[in-house]
């Protein structure tokens, strides 16, 4: 199976690892992560201003690209996966952004949203299957107690991001699951690590941190891993608990046998 | 220099949120992450709107404090999404006043070698028109 | 040619204030069959019915058009005056110029000029009406009331003292519903069983009432006075004559884990089982579903014990078919699941539950023999948050649009009677609004407040985390405060908004009677006729219709037994006689009405016919005048136009429409 893929600034250059563990994963798995030509910035953030275009137009194009391959579009930065689906719901649902991004963009064929984005863990979900990704694990995570750090950005909001529970989400336990390991479950794996306000007061984000960390040591978790590079750096930066953050796609790698064949 | 009302209308137009579906049932206000650090809070954002006093809420702390977690939009049980609301706001500021709130000189100074990308491409976004 | 008469009337200032009325009674009288016209301050007061009485009579009109409020309101009113007056009620058409024009529109000349366009319409109508003579029906003097709950109970007592037959037809295997699972009730905190057992007792001792349950209707025909109902009694597995309800074959049942749906799946249940000591009948059934006996062939041991030999594995279900005159709709109301509120944990922890199982925690016969304590660790709780409206008054999808109406008092109770039982516990509710009107009730909710000294904080709840030492950290926000606040609790309990239940839908359906978005029963009038639904010969009771407490339920019980008890009181009932009929010689027999018919009035026949001297046999369709509603759907669906409906001809309709577009 071939996919079109968008990788997103952070994972060409702080998170190479979340990146080419995910390739290397997938390699193993039997599908193909086809990188999108000359992708551009998806912003960071979803422009929230009901009268935005501009900001909205790098998703569109990256949307169109996967559409003119009649492929799905995959994500795996949490940041870029959210902003790609909303600007898709967008462009699916709301006439006047559809209208104006079409005319910005001046395309042949007008997009209207036709692209499915998938996260790479709902490939792994939906496409895969956990079944699957369990017969292929050779070198099983057994013992380890780790705890899912979902954050914001792929659950909310649960109507139009359509991840999972984003109240009770479980694809991530499952993942771990699928590993050989064990998922904890703590109440705050669906909280805010601080996100951008990190820049300005670390002290904000570092105490959000410290919480999370907390409800997650409290219940047993030996770390912690996320999909997100901004809620690694945030996690990284509290300051009370230490517990270990890894990309999911590391333990991926890893369980699948070919971590040691990535370098990073 | 804008009138109450044009500014009102802005913002709803800008946030695309009705105010007046709030039944003021603090929802918002017991999800937010960011509570204690607004001076505003996440429930009272739309009695500016309601009050036509847009320019206090422009002048308030919260547009800063702001997560963009949206917990508040996610289960406020009126469908209000305070969360656009204040980030409409925070447009409005950036927006007509060329104000911001990060400026590129302090940024080398916040930088370390570990920093996404991903956080200076948002608190860009966020804090600069 | 008719000699037609219009009447114009103001309503005060509701029609008037927008159409020019007299511009109106001016142009009428243009119209062709008007041989006068007037205008009136109110036509449908005893002055303006006079005013038309005295047209008819000195006019000799032999049509007449009223241009006032919907048909819906004064139709009959009209009506009757004119037949008072001579004239067959049916030459009366109104032309609705305030619902569907005056309150609709801005514009006093655009309104005006519609007003004359509608009743344009209705004296063209009237110009092709004939008098019309309803027929008459019978009436079954016996009511059948669906749903054996405290509403269902009420109304079947009250039309059975009034000396009619009753049926309850009831689907789980006791009556009861949910007071049964209350364990006590506001404002007066008596014991609901206490106050609910001896009307079980009574239905079920009543001469004229007959209980069937572990049913459920099946199917519905027929119209009101004269409706066939089949009854399923799904099959007990015991015999209700023999079994003395000594209750051993519950106690040696081998199969135990069935999730109790009295205690609300808190505890389990035998395969044979009666849901509660104190079920009507005390007879048990066998969940054929959970049942070893029935799921793999072995067992047998309640057949073994029963000394009364009334097991009877070999039991069928039964199709009981009844005639009634008419029909009460109790079926009553469940709580919403709680899947999309997740940010409370109650799919999480054990320790969050609904209010309606805290009942069955507080009651000596409940899951915990009547103690307070946590169901994850038998803890006894020091901190209880109760959480208000949950899915009730909400815009999103997660929930309801209305208030639940019951939550803010039976959340009172529960606080004061924690409070008064355990003072050591602390009660802390997040509201809203408090709302509390009602006979006792703001009286009630204060001395939860003053005088048991529960911590109420206007504020909703964002989320309830689990925590490791197993307690439920709840993070609100106290509005009045302007604060955030976190609270260690050990209990949280949630007021689910209540919906009704599923069943009222396939009830609805076959009955068919109306209901709203919120599966809520219709009324054929929202303040005025609020215990019946607009399909004649159904009534409303109990939270069917909407939400209500207890005695609201009551009252409103009584107030549709005697709705059904007037109906059942008549010996036969006025007919109306806007009904279908076939051309004999345009009918092809082709079926096609038949298949659209609602209430399956049209059958075929082979009749001789002459059409223009041939003579020959063919199938025709034929309508029963008495099923036959006057729907209209027949004539639309018939290829030939043999289908005509008196009194909404194809003629009359083709007319109306002409002259709206003249």
């Amino acid at each position: 199976m071939k996919y079109s893929y968008y990788p997103g600034c952070t994972l060409s250059t702080k998170a190479k690892a979340l990146d080419a563990y995910a390739r290397a994963a997938a390699r193993v798995l039997g599908f193909e992560l086809e990188e999108i030509e000359e992708w551009q910035c998806c912003g960071g953030v979803y422009p929230l201003g009901e009268d935005e275009i501009a900001t909205k137009l790098s998703s569109v194009r990256a949307l169109m690209a996967a559409g003119e391959k009649g492929q799905e579009l995959v994500t795996l930065c949490s940041a870029c996966h959210h902003v790609i689906k909303r600007v898709n719901d967008d462009m699916k649902h709301v006439e006047d952004i559809r209208t104006r991004a079409n005319n910005y963009l001046q395309a042949e064929k007008p997009y209207g949203g036709e692209t499915t984005v998938l996260h790479y863990l709902e490939v792994l979900r939906d496409r895969v299957g956990f079944d699957e990704i369990r017969k292929k694990v050779t070198n099983p995570l057994t013992g380890r107690r780790i705890g899912a750090y979902y954050g914001c950005l792929l659950l909310r909001p649960g109507k139009i991001l359509e991840f999972d529970n984003p109240e009770n989400p479980a694809i991530l336990e499952d993942f771990i699951r699928a590993l050989g390991a064990e998922p904890v479950i703590y109440p705050h794996r669906n909280e805010c690590c601080g996100g951008y306000i990190s820049l300005k007061e670390k002290d904000l984000s570092g105490r959000m941190c410290n919480t999370i960390m907390d409800s997650a040591s409290g219940f047993g978790a030996e770390m912690l891993i996320t999909a997100c590079p901004l809620c690694l750096y945030n996690l990284n930066h509290s300051t009370t608990n230490k517990l270990p953050v890894y990309y999911f796609t590391e333990l991926l790698a890893e369980a699948l046998g070919v971590k040691e064949e990535v370098s990073v | 220099m804008n009138t109450p009302k044009k500014q009102v209308e802005q913002i709803r137009e800008i946030s695309g949120v009705d105010p007046y579906k709030c039944m003021k049932c603090g929802k918002c206000s017991a999800s937010c992450p960011s509570y204690n650090e607004m001076d505003i809070k996440p429930h009272q954002f739309v009695s500016y709107v309601l009050r036509e006093d847009i320019e206090a809420l422009m002048q308030s702390r919260s547009l800063w404090k702001c997560l963009s977690c949206f917990a508040c939009v996610e289960r406020c049980p009126r469908d209000v999404k305070p969360g656009k609301l204040i980030d409409a706001a925070r447009q409005m500021v950036l927006r007509q006043r060329g104000q911001e709130y990060l400026s590129p000189d302090e940024i080398p100074e916040l930088l370390d070698p570990e920093i996404p990308q991903q956080l200076l491409v948002s608190a860009f976004r966020r804090y600069r028109r | 040619m008719q000699r037609i008469g219009v009447f114009v009337c103001h309503c005060g200032s509701n029609i008037a204030a927008t159409v020019d009325v007299e511009k109106v009674v001016e142009l009428v009288r243009m119209e062709p069959g008007v041989v006068h016209a007037e205008d009136y301050q109110y036509m449908c007061s005893e002055a303006g019915q006079a005013k038309i009485q005295a047209a008819i009579r000195e006019k000799g009109l032999t049509g007449v058009v009223v241009c006032s409020c919907s048909p819906r309101m004064h139709e009959a009113t009209f009506r009757k005056a004119a037949d008072r007056a001579g004239l067959n009620p049916y030459m009366v058409e109104i032309a609705n110029i305030r619902e569907h024009c005056s309150w609709i529109h801005k514009d006093r000349e655009e309104a005006t000029k519609k007003a004359l366009i509608l009743a344009r319409a209705a004296i063209a109508k009237v110009n092709l009406n004939a008098p019309l003579k309803p027929g008459e029906s019978r009436v079954t003097k016996r009511a059948l009331v669906i749903g054996g709950g405290i509403a269902g109970i009420q109304t079947a007592l009250d039309i059975a003292d009034a000396g009619y037959e009753v049926d309850i037809v009831e689907k789980t295997p006791s009556i009861g519903g949910r007071m049964s699972q209350l364990d006590k009730t506001f404002p007066t905190l008596d014991c609901s069983a206490c106050i609910l057992t001896p009307k079980m007792v009574e239905a079920n001792a009543h001469e004229k009432i007959h209980i069937y349950t572990y049913s459920e209707v099946e199917k519905v025909s027929g119209f009101v006075g004269d409706f066939t109902v089949d009854i399923r009694k799904k099959a007990r597995s015991v015999d209700m004559d023999k079994c003395t309800g000594c209750g051993v074959c519950q106690e040696k049942c081998p199969s135990k884990k069935t999730p109790s749906e009295f205690n609300r799946g808190l505890n389990n249940r035998s395969a044979i089982y009666t849901p509660f000591a104190q079920a009507i009948p005390n007879v048990p059934v066998i969940d054929r579903e959970a049942c070893i006996k029935f799921q793999t062939g072995k067992c047998g041991l309640c057949a073994k014990v029963c000394q009364a030999g009334a097991i009877d594995y070999e039991q069928k279900d039964e199709i009981i078919t009844q005639k009634y005159g008419a029909i009460v709709v109790a079926t009553g109301f469940d709580v919403i699941k709680l899947d999309a509120y997740d940010e409370y944990a109650y799919s999480q922890s054990k320790d969050v539950i609904t209010s309606l199982e805290l009942e069955r925690i507080m009651n000596a016969a409940g899951p915990t023999k009547g103690h307070l304590e946590r169901l994850s660790d038998g803890r006894a709780p020091k901190e209880m948050v109760f959480i208000q409206c949950v899915g009730s008054r909400c815009a999103d999808q997660r929930g309801k649009s209305y208030c639940s109406k019951i939550c803010c008092m039976y959340t009172a109770k529960h606080a004061m009677l924690i409070r008064d039982k355990y003072p050591d516990v602390n009660v802390t509710v997040f509201y809203i609004d408090v709302r509390t009107p009602g006979k006792n009730f703001d009286e009630f909710y204060r001395r939860a407040v003053e005088e048991y000294g529960v911590n109420y904080i206007k504020g909703q709840v964002g989320k309830v985390m689990p925590q490791p030492d197993g307690r439920l950290l709840v993070q609100g926000a106290d509005l009045l405060d302007n604060k955030q606040i976190l609270i260690e609790a050990d209990m949280v309990v949630l007021a689910a908004a209540i919906e009704p239940d599923p069943s009222v839908r396939g009830i609805a359906t076959m009955l068919t009677a109306s209901i709203d978005t919120n599966n809520f029963l219709t009324e054929a009038h929202p303040k005025l006729r609020p215990v019946e639904s607009p399909t004649a010969g159904v009534f409303l009771s109990g939270v069917c219709q909407g939400p209500k407490d207890i005695p609201e339920t009551v009252a409103q019980a009584g107030a549709a037994a005697v709705k059904a008890i007037g109906l059942l009181a008549k010996d036969k009932l006025t007919t109306n006689p806007c009904t279908a009929h076939s051309d004999e010689l345009l009918c092809n027999g082709c079926s096609t009405c038949a298949n659209v018919c609602p209430y399956g009035a049209i059958t075929y026949e082979d009749r001789q016919v002459n059409d223009h001297g041939i003579r020959e046999v063919r199938r025709l369709a034929v309508v029963n005048n008495a099923l036959c509603q006057g729907c209209g759907a027949c004539t639309v669906a018939c290829p030939s136009g043999a289908m005509d409906l008196q009194g909404f001809s194809n003629r009359q309709i083709i007319a109306e429409v002409d002259a709206i577009c003249r």
